[in-house]
Parts: C-alpha cells; structure tokens; sequence
C-alpha cells in the first residue's frame, strides 16, 4: 500500500504538488493521468526519493519513505527516458544495477528472452537503437521481481510486438499480486491495463477510484473521453 | 564502502573505454616524449612542461566532468531509484572521474621520464604529477558542482570556459595590472591571500620549490616565494592546495544530496 499525505512541491515559484492526498491499493495496477505539467513525473520522483517534497509525508507498506534508501529494493522503476553509459554493454549495465541491488536480487530473465533483447545483451549500448534501449529500459524494472513496479510511459517508442509483451508482463505481475503504478498517454493501453485512475490535475487529485467507476460517473463508454471530461471540468488554480 | 567502490568501477570502466581518455593520456605523452628530445635537458623540458600542465589540466579536468555529468543524468536517476544512498553515488561518481583524468597526468608524463628523465629530474617530475593530480581534483569538483547547479548543459560548458579562463589566464595578469597601478602600498600580504586563493598559483608555487625557474613564477608565485622562502611556502601551498581540493567535492555532495532530478 502507498499511502501519500498532503504531498506539496514547488520548483521556484511554480507548484507543481498542491497538498496530494491518495491511496495506491496493493495488487492493482494504478494509472497517474492527468495534462502535461500536471505533476505526475514529479509524484513518481517523490516515491523514489528523486525529488525532494516540501511538505506532506509518502508510506510505503506502512514505513515512511525517508533519507535510507533500502526501500527502494522493492521498487522496480522504468524511467520515460534512459540513458545508459554507452561504452558498457547491456548485460554490464544489467550487472551494476544486480551489483548496488545486493546479494539476495533475484533475477527474472524470462522478459529479457521475450523482448528479444538476450541477442543484444553483449553489444555496447551506444551501437543499440532507440527502441532496443527502450526495450532494455522496461527490461531491468522488471528483472528484479521487486512487489512494486514504477513506470513511466513503459511503452513509449516500443514497436507493436514489444509492447504487447510488456502490457501482457504487466498483467501477469498483477495476478502474483504486485502493485503497478504507471503513467501513459496511450488511453487504449490504459483501457487495457488498469484497474484504478488516479487523475491529477494543476497538482491536486481530480479523481480516484476504479475506471469502471470513472465510466460510470461521466456516462461515458471509453476511459479516454470519461478523463477528457473530467479534465475539461477541473477548475484550472490560479 | 563497497556500493561506492562498486559505482566508481562502472563508471572508470566506462570512461576507460571512451577514446576520450586514451586521447588525454596521449597528448600528455607525445608533449613529455617531445620536450624530453628536443628540448633540452630533462629540468628545461620540465619547465615547458610545466606551463603545459598549469594550463591544461583544470581545462581537461572542468569541462570533462561538467560534460559527463550532464550526459550522466538519466542514469543518475536510474541508479538512484535503485536502493543507493546519494553520497554513494556521489562519491563512486567523483572518484571515478578524479581517478580517469588523473591516470591520463601518470600514464602521460610518468612513462616518459621514468624512461627517459633520468634520476636527476626524478623528484621534480613526480611534484609536477602530483600537482597535476591535485589541478584534476580541484577543477573536477568544480566541474561537477557547476553541472549540479546548471541545469543548461551550454550554460554550464560556457560557465566552465568562463572559471577556467578566469583562474589560468585573467587571475594572475589582473593582479599584475593592480600591483602595478598600485605599487605605492605594501602589497606583499594581499598577494599572499590572492596567491592562497587560485589553486593554479599553488601548483604553481609546488613547482618552484623543485625547480630554479623564474619563468614560471608569474607575479603572484614571485611575492610567494620571497615571503615564505621555498620549502615553507611549498609547505603552505601543499595545505591550501589539500584545503582547495575539498571545497569542491563538499560543495558538490552537498548539491548532490539536496538535488531534484
């Protein structure tokens, strides 16, 4: 359970969290929507620990999420964009991360062989296309069976193929009971993957609760016009 | 310990198989190799040297880890949503590139003389190594403070320039200029303090003490070395020099550690 309480950040003079107060269910796939700008990179920097709050507090499985960063060993986290150092090769960059995550990581190879990345794992990043570092990216979230996943947009700039095997991933980690928290702009995908909304909106929670519960309550069919509308009705904050 | 250990080895791997490197260590070989067969006796050679490595290095070092800072930043995140502490990744970061740069000073200079500087001009070489070291902490930190504090990459490439600029060129004939404009005042003290306050004027003064070599006291090194005699100015030059080299790295892991990436 991720439970986050009066959560504000400013960037200067801009707010960008306005007192976030939200719930995330263990065991369900949780989908942050919301305009661009409307914070929702910033709420998954502030889980990890990348950003610093100003105020409100984050709990993780009920233990504060502070300075000591051991909690993030149960965090599996595929940033919108990656960069690895490019004279490493994939399976190098794979071995660091196993490194700083200690002794008792597991391993989950089974993604590496369906994204087809187990070819590619010898070569040196800077000689892999854009696609096959997004692929490794989504890959290493995933290879440490961590009980959270974190994902930021986990299938943009995959091919067809790939994100199926990633959406396909995502789901099963669901049925073993983890908890997956992702941001995309790809409402098909979210129609296909999510059980809970979280919408954000000039850094307040506009809406959360179910999808088919969002469905409901704005009449519409489609996930992406129910969140349009809910968005066309949030007051902008001055 | 071990995680910090563990960060530098990834990233010295990395940078040692950039050409960038290798590149570095060349040119300070194929100078040192020069100037100890065309220019004379290995002391001469040494003191040509020497402005070589006075310019050089805090170039090199500023402007290469200001650069793979920014280029690092992704990963930076990505390393840092693993369970890492900041000042790990911090301290693994700096030491690997302190390390690389400094290997590019050893391997550079030290192979030459060690084959063919002959053991008269042994200990020089070896201040002049060290001080080049020393310049690769110094401009190193401040490359990776000014990274953390800019967030343009221009910017902070232009702003490294500027720093270099100002300590290797701007400093010492600035102060050139106000000594002589005014020469009527005992000036003696402030050009300590300006002396103590430019980490290019210490190596500077590092190297005087183990050469003969007035041309490359410049201004600020010539009252130095008057006031403190060599061995006791060479004695409060190393301490600032050691004082020099933690304000960057405390000033940069403090950034590190209250950062939002």
């Amino acid at each position: 359970m991720i439970e986050i309480r009066a959560l504000t950040k400013s960037f200067g003079a801009r707010e960008v969290l306005r007192g976030v107060d939200l719930c995330v269910r263990p065991g369900r796939v949780t989908a942050v929507v919301g305009s661009n700008g409307a914070g929702k990179t910033t709420l998954i920097k502030c889980l990890l620990g990348l950003v610093h709050p100003d105020g409100g507090e984050i709990r993780l499985g009920g233990a504060r999420v502070g300075s000591d960063p051991a909690y993030r060993a149960s965090i599996g986290y595929a940033p919108q964009m990656s960069r690895f150092p490019e004279n490493l090769t994939a399976r190098e960059v794979t071995n660091v991360l196993l490194g700083l995550r200690g002794p008792s990581a597991i391993i989950d190879w089974e993604l590496v062989e369906r994204l087809a990345l187990a070819p590619h794992m010898t070569s040196r990043v800077r000689t892999l296309s854009g696609g096959t570092r997004q692929k490794l990216t989504v890959a290493l979230a995933f290879l440490f069976a961590p009980n959270l996943y974190v994902l930021d947009e986990p299938t943009a700039g995959l091919d067809p193929a790939a994100s199926a095997v990633v959406k396909d991933k995502i789901l099963a980690e669901r049925g073993k009971g983890k908890t997956v928290l992702v941001t995309s702009h790809v409402m098909s995908e979210l129609e296909e993957l999510t059980d809970d909304i979280v919408l954000l909106s000039a850094g307040r929670v506009a809406y959360v609760g179910t999808a088919q519960k969002l469905r409901t309550f704005t009449g519409q069919r489609h996930l992406e016009r129910a969140i349009a509308l809910i968005m066309a009705r949030e007051p902008v904050c001055a | 310990m071990r995680l910090t250990a563990k960060v530098a080895a990834f990233q010295l791997v990395d940078v040692a198989r950039s050409r960038w490197l290798p590149g570095y260590a060349a040119f300070f070989l194929l100078a040192t190799e020069l100037l100890l067969r065309f220019g004379g006796d290995p002391t001469r050679a040494l003191v040509s040297l020497t402005t070589v490595v006075l310019f050089i290095v805090p170039l090199a070092a500023i402007v290469f880890a200001t650069v793979y800072v920014h280029s690092a930043r992704e990963f930076i995140e990505l390393v840092l949503a693993q369970p890492v502490g900041r000042g790990t990744l911090f301290a693994g970061t700096y030491a690997a590139m302190v390390t690389a740069l400094s290997a590019g000073v050893v391997v550079g200079i030290g192979i030459p003389f060690a084959l063919r500087g002959g053991a008269g001009a042994a200990g020089a070489a070896a201040v002049l190594v060290a001080m080049g070291v020393a310049l690769t902490v110094v401009f190193a930190g401040a490359g990776v403070a000014l990274a953390l504090r800019t967030e343009d990459r221009i910017r902070a490439f232009g702003l490294a320039l500027g720093i270099w600029a100002c300590a290797a060129l701007v400093y010492d004939a600035a102060l050139l200029v106000l000594a002589t404009a005014l020469a009527s005042y005992p000036l003696e003290r402030p050009l300590l303090v300006a002396t103590l306050a430019n980490p290019i004027d210490l190596a500077r003064v590092m190297m005087l003490a183990h050469l003969d070599a007035s041309a490359l006291m410049g201004y600020t090194g010539a009252a130095f070395t008057r006031a403190f005699g060599s061995a006791a100015g060479a004695a409060l030059a190393a301490a600032a020099l050691v004082v020099w080299g933690a304000i960057p790295a405390l000033l940069g892991a403090r950034m590190f550690r209250r950062k939002d990436f």
